[in-house]
């Protein structure tokens, strides 16, 4: 034995072996990942993959087949609705596992435990407990273990796709597992919940109650009123105007304190809210009765607006049982297909926007939490210790009280500096006891107008204006989720939270949500505006949008004969309606005489611009800086004053709100800078925002050519974000704005599309920018994304089991018990 | 002989086994074939070499280089597969290399094929 050398070469190689079988920083084990039998290779599936496969579990109770076919779309052929769900879960697992891990721990608060430490993770992870998204989830799974038909469906569910991970050896993990090495662990009946309330969060969860708040320390709550209306003039209400309403079953009273305690206190918090859902989580949908068709039958049309990922929230499938018959799109995370149709009905879902979060300010007795003063004494507030845990490094301890109103999500030990034990206490429906599931298991086997109506009436949260049409020719549309009856201003800042005065009073009777069926207009349209005009006899705050539903509407009443493709024409319909109405103003006030001739330039493409934001247009890009700019000047020097919280440059008014303040008049008194001694007009003010605007348009101009989509940089992330680059598809020529019916901003706009011909035998068409497979290394990954970009669509595909033998299956996975 | 024995029986291996297994099997390889040292290592890092090149070569062909073109370009390789393929084999052949410098110098020198 030759001791040096065999001393040298075995340390080294153990050395060697040991240090690529560790992850370093974020460079993942390169021993590990590079091997082509066990790492990244193992991903990078062949282009003619083969689906045929047989399987076994002992939890189906029969066999039963699923056909994959040219889209990678699964049709699912069960004997029984158990084993659907099962089969759905093993395949939304097959597809899709990383996503549906990584988007639950994210809904809990477990970033650090996969990412490691770093402040942003633990903020997050930190903010979404105190939140409540683990309270309210865990509050969801004893509801939906109630019920028989939940629980057996959710339990299924969970079981196939633990039987999926089970099955999983390590080169078969998805990539991201390898890249972050780690490992997935089982899922449970708590994340199919988890990831309701991301969905509650992100749809239910914007509010701008402390912004507001902290508003009201440079303006009083009539000004506050003016400039964040609760009503727009120019919307069109989902229900029609004039439509009259049951004499309320509730009626709050405002507190004899509200005045001197609430609207005129000039509370200053320091409390900021960093991972906010984005205010255009939202959609449209519309109905048209068979009196506005061509074939005399209805079309739904549906685009739901969420911030794009690769892979999408979105999966298509369809379900098929003896006695249910279900296709459309579906969360990867939870059973059933949300929004969608069967063969008698068709489903959509658009965000209601209302306002269910609220804020209290609650007085701790001292730094350790454990009491509150709450109706003339100090109460107990249950202490709940959540443990962070944090990857290659210590858990972290965050101990958060919980009072009669919700958790107390701010204090001393997290954002808020108050130095006299005052704390803020969140209240938000997404942490009431509630079942979502049982309306979707309930819709997919609806066989018209009324069985719709029946399944939501016990959704709570996150409000929806749920969209019916069925074969019957009934179109209908209910604004439903549980909503809390106000005194008028209630909910729109922090309240006080020592009694209880302030609390919601009740709730809003479920028959009195808004909704309306077979209006005579013959169409329904939402769009996340206000649902109802000013005679609804309830107080009902909300992120309102106005400009698509006005520009829905004047396209739906116009149009006679339509047919899918006009439906198609108009989910991408590219025209800003508060353009329109603002580009004349502007044309009217500008000072031609002040500008030089870039300036004038840009003037004159604005003014023969058609107000299509296409993905070329050098008007839309001018426009918006000019619209940008102006905004500033008007706001801004209030704005400022307000102290706090400055992150994400707080909160400003709608563009809307100033055009139609403008509109009505054109002195309106926020126009003038209140910094400087004179008084700004509107025209200096316009003219000075396209001023300012073209310097910085010139010098984008030499980079895009002020091309409208190049401005926008329309991009789709992975959801590991800019970590994973080559993962995401970039530089997507696509136009539009959030107030374009085809609302495309850079990385948020429609998720999904889909049109419904109710026919006898239903015509469907669908598309959604990713692809079914949530593997990078597939050809499926985003294959779906040049179509949707183009405006073209897919045919969904209704199988009958029948059609085994057609051209578009590529593969059968065959299913039996043992 | 080594070499192809190497490649082949760590491929073997790898079905089953971790990647690592490929520096126990060139160890073992170079212990009973009996090289010089130098030719031992030679015979290991050209075996894994060859393995880890083909089989990477050949899943490559079949993706169609979708997934190793982004692959090479979140490791500095400028989207290039066919250099991410030769890094890989590098790895493995480094590994394999000197597992069976470490085998070969058990038995003492002049042991021939």
């Amino acid at each position: 034995m030759r001791i040096i050398p065999f001393l040298f070469s075995t340390i080294i190689t153990i050395v060697l072996v040991v240090s690529l079988n560790k992850k370093w920083g974020s460079i993942p084990p390169l021993g590990r990942f590079l091997s082509p039998q066990e790492g990244f290779w193992q991903n990078a599936e062949p282009v003619d993959y083969d689906y045929n496969e047989n399987l076994s579990f002992a939890g189906l109770k029969d066999n039963a087949d699923v056909y994959i076919d040219d889209r990678l779309v699964p049709h699912i052929f069960a004997q029984n609705d158990e084993d659907a769900y099962f089969i759905q879960g093993y395949i939304h697992a097959k597809f899709r596992l990383w996503q549906m891990e990584f988007q639950t721990m994210a809904a809990a608060g477990r970033i650090s435990e996969i990412l490691g430490r770093d402040p942003r993770f633990l903020r997050h992870d930190r903010e979404q407990r105190r939140l409540g998204m683990v309270y309210g989830a865990e509050n969801a799974v004893k509801e939906i273990e109630k019920d028989p038909l939940s629980k057996a469906a959710v339990n299924a569910y969970t079981a196939g796709v633990n039987s999926y991970i089970g099955s999983l050896t390590h080169s078969e993990l998805p990539v991201e597992y390898k890249l972050l090495s780690y490992k997935p662990e089982k899922w449970s009946n708590l994340k199919v919940a988890l990831f309701l309330k991301l969905m509650s969060k992100d749809l239910a969860g914007f509010e701008r109650d402390l912004e507001f708040t902290n508003a009201k320390s440079v303006f009083d709550t009539d000004e506050l009123n003016i400039i964040f209306p609760a009503y727009s003039d120019s919307s069109v209400p989902i229900i029609p105007r004039g439509t009259s309403f049951d004499t309320p079953g509730i009626i709050p009273i405002q507190p004899i304190t509200a005045d001197s305690l609430y609207f005129k206190k000039d509370t200053t918090i320091r409390a900021v809210e960093v991972n906010k859902p984005d205010r255009t989580n939202g959609s449209n949908s519309w109905a048209l009765r068979g009196t506005k068709t061509k074939s005399g039958a209805p079309i739904l049309c549906n685009d739901p607006h969420l911030g794009l990922s690769l892979p999408s929230i979105w999966f298509e499938m369809q379900i098929s049982t003896p006695d249910m018959n279900v296709y459309g799109a579906s969360f990867p995370g939870s059973p059933s297909v949300i929004i969608g149709f069967n063969d008698n009905v068709a489903f959509g879902f658009t965000n209601a926007m209302r306002d269910v979060k609220d804020y209290y300010q609650v007085k701790f007795r001292d730094d350790s939490k454990k009491e509150y003063w709450y109706n003339g004494q100090w109460k107990p507030a249950a202490q709940v210790l959540e443990v962070i845990k944090i990857r290659d490094a210590n858990d972290y301890y965050d101990t958060v009280a919980y009072t009669s109103f919700g958790p107390v999500m701010y204090d001393q030990s997290f954002v808020s500096d108050s130095t006299n034990n005052t704390a803020i206490a969140v209240r938000w429906i997404a942490h009431e006891p509630s079942n979502e599931i049982l309306m979707w298991l309930k819709l997919g086997k609806a066989k018209n107008y009324g069985d719709c109506e029946e399944a939501i009436k016990t959704f709570i949260c996150p409000g929806q204006n749920m969209l019916f049409a069925s074969k019957d020719g009934d179109i209908g549309i209910w604004q439903q989720g549980k909503f809390p009856a106000r005194w008028k201003g209630q909910g729109l800042y922090l309240m006080p939270g020592e009694d209880s005065s302030y609390k919601w009073q009740g709730y809003i009777p479920q028959p009195e949500n808004p909704h309306v069926v077979n209006p005579a207009e013959g169409f329904i349209q939402s769009a996340n505006q206000q649902p109802v005009d000013s005679s609804y006899p309830y107080f009902i705050p909300g992120n309102y949008i106005v400009s698509r539903g006005v520009t829905i509407n004047q396209r739906l009443s116009a149009l006679q004969q339509a047919t899918p493709q006009d439906m198609m024409t108009l989910q991408n319909d590219y025209f800003n309606s508060l353009a329109e109405d603002m580009v004349p103003f502007m044309m009217r006030y500008v000072d031609q005489t002040k500008l030089n001739a870039t300036e004038k330039k840009y003037l004159n493409e604005v003014k023969s611009w058609n107000f299509f934001a296409t993905p070329d247009s050098r008007a839309t890009t001018i426009y918006q800086a000019w619209m940008d700019s102006l905004k500033i000047l008007v706001w801004e020097d209030q704005f400022s004053k307000i102290l706090l919280p400055t992150l994400s440059g707080g909160v400003r008014p709608d563009e809307q709100t100033l055009v139609e303040a403008l509109l009505k008049d054109s002195s309106f008194k926020y126009v003038d800078n209140v910094n400087t001694p004179q008084v700004e007009t509107i025209d200096h003010q316009i003219t000075q925002a396209l001023k300012l605007a073209s310097i910085s348009l010139a010098k984008e101009e030499k980079e895009n050519g002020l091309v409208w989509w190049k401005h926008k940089k329309p991009a789709i992330y992975h959801l590991l974000r800019t970590s994973v680059m080559p993962f995401a598809y970039t530089d997507i020529p696509v136009g539009g704005w959030h107030n374009t019916i085809n609302a495309m901003k850079s990385t948020h706009g429609p998720s999904w599309r889909m049109i419904v011909h109710l026919t006898s035998i239903t015509e469907a068409y669908g598309v959604y920018p990713g692809g079914q497979s949530g593997n990078p290394g597939s050809p499926y990954y985003q294959n779906f994304v040049d179509t949707w970009a183009k405006g073209k669509y897919y045919t969904l595909w209704m199988m009958k089991q029948d059609e085994a033998g057609d051209k578009r299956v590529k593969g059968k996975i065959s299913f039996s018990n043992i | 002989m080594a070499v192809i024995l190497t490649a082949l029986l760590s491929f073997i291996t790898g079905l089953q086994f971790p990647w690592w297994s490929i520096a126990i099997i060139a160890f073992l390889v170079a212990l009973f074939i009996g090289q010089s040292i130098g030719r031992s290592f030679l015979s290991g890092f050209l075996g894994i070499f060859l393995l880890w090149f083909v089989v990477a070569l050949w899943i490559d062909t079949k993706n169609e280089n979708i997934l190793s073109h982004k692959i090479a370009q979140l490791f500095p390789l400028g989207g290039s597969s066919m250099l991410l393929i030769f890094v890989t084999a590098f790895i493995g052949a480094l590994v394999g290399g000197l597992a069976a410098m470490s085998g070969a110098s058990i038995f003492p020198r002049r042991r021939r094929i």
